[in-house]
């Protein structure tokens, strides 16, 4: 099964959305989180998702359409 | 000397052997060389270094290659100036640039950490290096595969603009052209480093890559004569060279080759259109919010940094602070620094100065302390920066009582 691993970034307005829940249930994806901190208006997740690589591709696409910032693990891949 | 514990964590302390990788597998922190400083204590030395080449090798022992330099031989030991016009300019005592403008052989300070990542690659038995970059980490890693007879994929999103590309294709690199947002092109080279067994200089490589930045460090402290300047001046993308310039300043202070206490404060400088790291000084929290770049310094365009954190810490640490300037500062900052010393750098260095300038006026610097303000690119690459504001001063027909007539105008209007 394929796995990724993300680091997804949450603004203010999301804070209080279930959107871990929505993720797992929704997508039917396996999900580990390694390491968050999440503030009362600011929040991140550094995770590995694990489902087939179209549920991951809409889990991913779904993420930003609802406003989370979604990067690779290592953040800026690409350097000026 | 075995010189390397290997890599750490730098969140959770987790050791590993040096192999190439990048990511804590517990806690997915990144991974830091670590050295044994008990062991370089014995053979580095100020007289050691001195007898190294007049380049970034010269301080090989605290970098983690251990075998023969495989490429760039040239690199670094750039000249560090004293800027005595653009101290008189700022209204300060003591100035001085350290001029990376002019690193070999692809004129940024890229070429520090690509030619230990190569070299490191080699080492490891790579035949393939790669890096997805739109400027001066392309065009570094494309010359360095070169000359290590190395196959070199660049990944590229593909709307870059032609001039850009030429400098990075010139060195006949596989370059891929990657049609997509930046986000998807960002995933696509992490999900490419993750597969394929190449050596990818700021991915898997990173750890390696990333402490060639020290060398510019170390060359500033011997440059001054063994000692550190009170503020250093750092333009800041992804958030490293802050942190490794102040690692290479402790790293000196630890094996006893500075003289004295250490008391530099460094001060990151961002684009006031991509800023995250300076917002995160001036807001004094360690949360980074990351934002979409919107900024003429397109070398500093880094809007989610990953080492954004280490910067703020190495900033807090050392007692420094952050300056943001406007993209009519950054071009005013390169025509100040090219005017008074005649050096011409990219905007990047722009950033930098008008930073120090913004630093002065504020009263974070005080005007008799000394500064070394960093230049890590050439003007020469991205010109475009100062396209519409420079122009000829005098315009004539081809004859001499024209020109005539012209210098006696310019000379009445100087008066």
């Amino acid at each position: 099964m394929p796995r990724i691993r993300l680091r997804l970034t949450f603004p203010t307005e999301l804070i209080q959305e279930p959107i871990v829940y929505r993720l797992v249930k929704d997508f039917d994806l396996v999900i580990n989180i390694r390491r968050a901190d999440v503030k009362a208006d600011h929040g991140w997740i550094a995770l590995e998702l694990e489902g087939d690589e179209g549920a991951l591709e809409r889990g991913v696409r779904w993420l930003k359409d609802r406003g989370v910032q979604v990067d690779p693990i290592e953040r800026d891949v690409i350097v000026p | 000397m075995e010189k390397l514990n290997g890599l750490r964590c730098r969140e959770c302390g987790r050791r590993y052997p040096a192999n190439p990788i990048h990511v804590c597998e517990f806690c997915f922190g990144p991974l830091e060389v670590d050295y044994r400083y008990d062991a370089l204590k014995t053979v580095v030395t100020r007289a050691s270094i001195a007898a190294g080449p007049p380049s970034m090798w010269r301080y090989r022992d605290l970098l983690p290659v251990e075998g023969d330099i495989a490429v760039g031989h040239h690199v670094g030991f750039t000249p560090l100036i004293r800027a005595q016009n653009l101290a008189e300019e700022l209204g300060c005592r003591e100035v001085w640039i350290k001029n990376d403008s002019v690193c070999h052989p692809s004129w940024s300070f890229k070429d520090r950490v690509v030619a230990v990542a190569v070299t490191k690659a080699r080492e490891f038995g790579f035949d393939t290096v790669a890096c997805a970059s739109t400027g001066n980490l392309a065009n570094s890693v494309a010359a360095h595969a070169a000359e290590g007879r190395l196959k070199s994929y660049i990944f590229i999103p593909a709307d870059l603009e032609q001039g850009k590309v030429l400098a990075t294709l010139v060195y006949n690199p596989t370059l891929v052209a990657v049609h997509g947002t930046y986000d998807e092109v960002n995933r696509l080279c992490s999900e490419i480093a993750d597969k394929y067994r190449w050596a990818f200089v700021n991915v898997n490589f990173r750890p390696y890559y990333s402490e060639g930045s020290k060398s510019y460090g170390f060359e500033i402290v011997e440059q001054l004569g063994w000692r550190t300047p009170e503020h250093i001046i750092v333009p800041c993308a992804g958030g490293s060279l802050i942190t490794k310039i102040w690692k290479a300043i402790k790293e000196f202070k630890a094996l006893g080759l500075i003289d004295g206490p250490v008391t530099t404060r460094m001060h990151a400088a961002q684009a006031a259109g991509c800023g995250p790291i300076v917002t995160m000084i001036k807001n004094d929290t360690d949360v980074l919010v990351p934002v979409r770049p919107n900024t003429i310094a397109k070398s500093l365009a880094i809007g989610n940094p990953a080492d954004g954190y280490y910067a703020y810490k190495t900033v807090k640490e050392s007692g420094g602070f952050g300056a943001h300037v406007a993209d009519e500062e950054i071009v005013e900052g390169m025509l100040v620094l090219a005017r008074t010393e005649g050096i011409f750098t990219e905007t990047a260095g722009g950033v930098t100065v008008a930073a120090t300038r913004k630093l002065i006026e504020t009263g974070v610097i005080q005007r008799t302390e000394s500064i070394v303000i960093c230049i890590t690119g050439n003007g020469l690459k991205t010109p475009d920066a100062l396209h519409g504001r420079l122009e000829a001063h005098v315009n004539i027909k081809p004859s001499l009582s024209a020109f005539d007539r012209a210098l006696a105008d310019l000379k009445s209007h100087a008066v």
